[in-house]
């Protein structure tokens, strides 16, 4: 090992060093390059939400709007109910994140820590489930809960939620829990901690990370569903945000400045999110593509 | 409660047993009820005429029938294995691409990474209303780039040829959860081969082709698989930008097997449409895999899980 990297060193300086610097440029102005290609698409919509009916329509389009609508964005979230949305989206996200984190952090410990027989079959299963297409579950589900009278109602979202119906977020639970030392919950058992106790005081408060990631994915799913809410919810008033953005979308077909400042609030508190919280958006992802 | 039985391994504790099924009773009894069971039940209905009101007539394999005879299953069948074999290979080489530009020792690396990443975080509702107009002949951002260059873009989402390619060019948009996956298995590369691929002689080029590649293959496959799976399922885009149109040139499957279930109320048709689709996805997932020996470059069993 040494001795190669004391062959790497020895070549001439100079001659290594330029390329790498012309190269550093290049790379440099592809990413910028490349940093406004997926920049652009946004800024557009965000200037076009700001400018008045009549300057929308113009080529070749001025990014800067003059004069800038503000009033767009009061006029576009009145037009519908979109608190109402906004709060059920909410309403539901919160509902999933407590079923969800319930249901598959309990049944991640049992598969990491815990010793039963049939353990690793049903880890199996789980995996299996991973690889379920939606679709086919789609119609079965559907005339399950319109027997059931759950038509309309946040019921067939939120209930699946607390029979953890994320087969990745068990995963993901089982994995992280895997990580963590066994001595530590042996010295709980011995101390007379039973085994949820030993789920609450030293796994659950030892693994905030992974709670965080599991959250935060929901909150994005939530605000990403679209489908299974359309289904399922028929009264206006009790969209989501995407199921009002897309009544939105064919009622103001034509005003395109209120439909982009509608989309726009919509998007916002994800983009918010993101930002605070870019570690654990990028460690799910990352956690996803490594373990899989 | 023995104190003992924690500590042997060998014996199962009763108790610990005990336990462990309450913790696994709701993922179980949700397996059961909401994915185990209906897929059965799926399976059921799609030998049945069924509109859920009335009671459900058999109807043997009449629907699997109706499929060879239905041209919007053929149609809807290519519009999402085109888009799969276009979109899926795009995706892997241009998050691959960025990935590769991130992973060098430079300034702003987190910026950039924000930046790409960002558009992939977006709801999808949004995204679709968004890129509507942004695709839009006229006074859309696409067309305004184009006629930068000179070329007169056509309506991308009005003419049946572009509208198809439209779709494919805005999922580059979400490319960045693919990259970040390529980027943390470009930084687990072992900087020491790249090294000893430069003491050989080897340039950029080839360690790229033969320690690049070779080391990120499971990463690739992987994603492969993802945007397979995922690449059927598109169906807010669709749904939102085209309505499947112009002349059916973007009614992906879903879209088509939602309009059976949910505007036709042809349970069982639309259940078989499901099963077929099941199929499929399960057919061409094996052919990944089974090929994949010939491409995929293991490290061995330390890194398996």
């Amino acid at each position: 090992m040494a001795a190669i990297s004391q062959r790497a060193t020895l070549k001439p300086a100079p001659a290594q060093k330029r390329p790498t610097d012309w190269l550093k440029i290049l790379t440099h102005v592809i990413l910028i390059a490349g940093s406004i290609m997926f920049l652009m698409p946004f800024i557009y919509v965000v200037s076009t939400s700001l400018k008045t009916a009549g300057d929308v329509y113009t080529f070749p389009p001025e990014f800067i709007p003059e004069p800038i609508a503000w009033q767009n964005y009061p006029e576009a979230l009145t037009a519908m109910p979109f608190d109402i949305f906004f709060f059920n989206t909410i309403l539901l996200a919160v509902g999933r994140i407590i079923g969800l984190t319930l249901s598959c952090s309990l049944a991640g410990f049992a598969f990491a820590k815990l010793r039963w027989r049939g353990r690793n079959t049903l880890f199996f299963v789980v995996l299996l489930t991973l690889m379920i297409p939606t679709e086919v579950t789609l119609i079965p589900r559907y005339i399950l809960f319109a027997k059931l009278g759950w038509i309309d109602s946040f019921a067939p979202l939120l209930v699946p939620g607390f029979f953890a119906e994320n087969a990745f977020f068990v995963f993901l639970f089982r994995q992280f829990f895997m990580t963590m030392g066994q001595d530590l919950i042996d010295a709980a058992r011995i101390d007379g901690c039973s085994f949820i106790g030993v789920f609450t005081r030293i796994i659950a408060p030892n693994a905030k990370p992974v709670f965080a990631v599991v959250a935060i994915y929901i909150i994005q799913n939530n605000w990403n569903s679209f489908l299974l809410p359309m289904i399922y919810l028929t009264d206006r008033a009790k969209y989501t945000l995407a199921l009002g953005l897309r009544l939105f979308n064919e009622q103001y077909y034509s005003q395109t400045q209120l439909l982009m400042a509608a989309s726009v609030f919509v998007v916002v508190p994800i983009v918010i999110l993101f930002f605070f919280m870019q570690r654990y958006f990028i460690q799910g992802v990352v956690f996803t593509g490594s373990k899989g | 409660m023995q104190i003992h039985n924690v500590f042997q391994p060998k014996r199962l504790s009763f108790w610990e047993s005990l336990n462990a099924w309450i913790f696994v009773a709701p993922w179980i009894l949700g397996f059961l009820l909401f994915t185990g069971g209906p897929i059965l039940a799926s399976l059921v209905i799609s030998f049945t005429h069924w509109d859920i009101v009335n009671p459900p007539q058999w109807a043997g394999l009449v629907n699997y029938e109706t499929m060879f005879s239905d041209p919007l299953f053929f149609q809807s069948l290519k519009v999402t294995t085109i888009y799969a074999l276009l979109a899926v290979p795009l995706q892997i080489v241009v998050g691959l691409f960025i990935a590769m530009l991130l992973n060098t020792k430079i300034r702003l690396i987190g910026i950039y990474r924000t930046f790409f990443y960002l558009p992939a975080v977006l709801p999808i509702v949004s995204v679709a209303v968004m890129w509507r107009w942004i695709l839009s002949r006229d006074w859309g951002l696409i067309n305004w780039f184009l006629s930068l260059f000179g070329v007169y873009g056509p309506g991308w989402l009005s003419e049946p040829e572009w509208a198809l390619p439209a779709l494919i060019l805005m999922s580059l948009w979400g490319v960045g959860s693919g990259m970040l996956i390529y980027l943390a298995g470009l930084q687990g590369i072992p900087t020491d081969l790249y090294e000893a691929a430069e003491v050989d002689g080897a340039g950029r080029w080839a360690s790229f082709v033969h320690i690049t590649l070779p080391m990120i293959s499971p990463v690739i496959l992987f994603q492969l698989v993802v945007g397979l799976i995922a690449a059927f399922q598109v169906f807010a885009q669709p749904f939102i930008m085209t309505q499947g149109g112009p002349q059916n040139s973007t009614l992906f499957y879903l879209l088509h097997l939602f309009r059976n279930a949910f505007e036709f109320f042809r349970m069982g048709y639309a259940s078989a449409l499901s099963w077929v689709l099941f199929m499929y996805i399960a057919v061409l997932t094996l052919l990944i895999f089974r090929f994949s020996a010939a491409w995929v470059f293991y490290e061995g069993e330390i890194r398996n899980e």
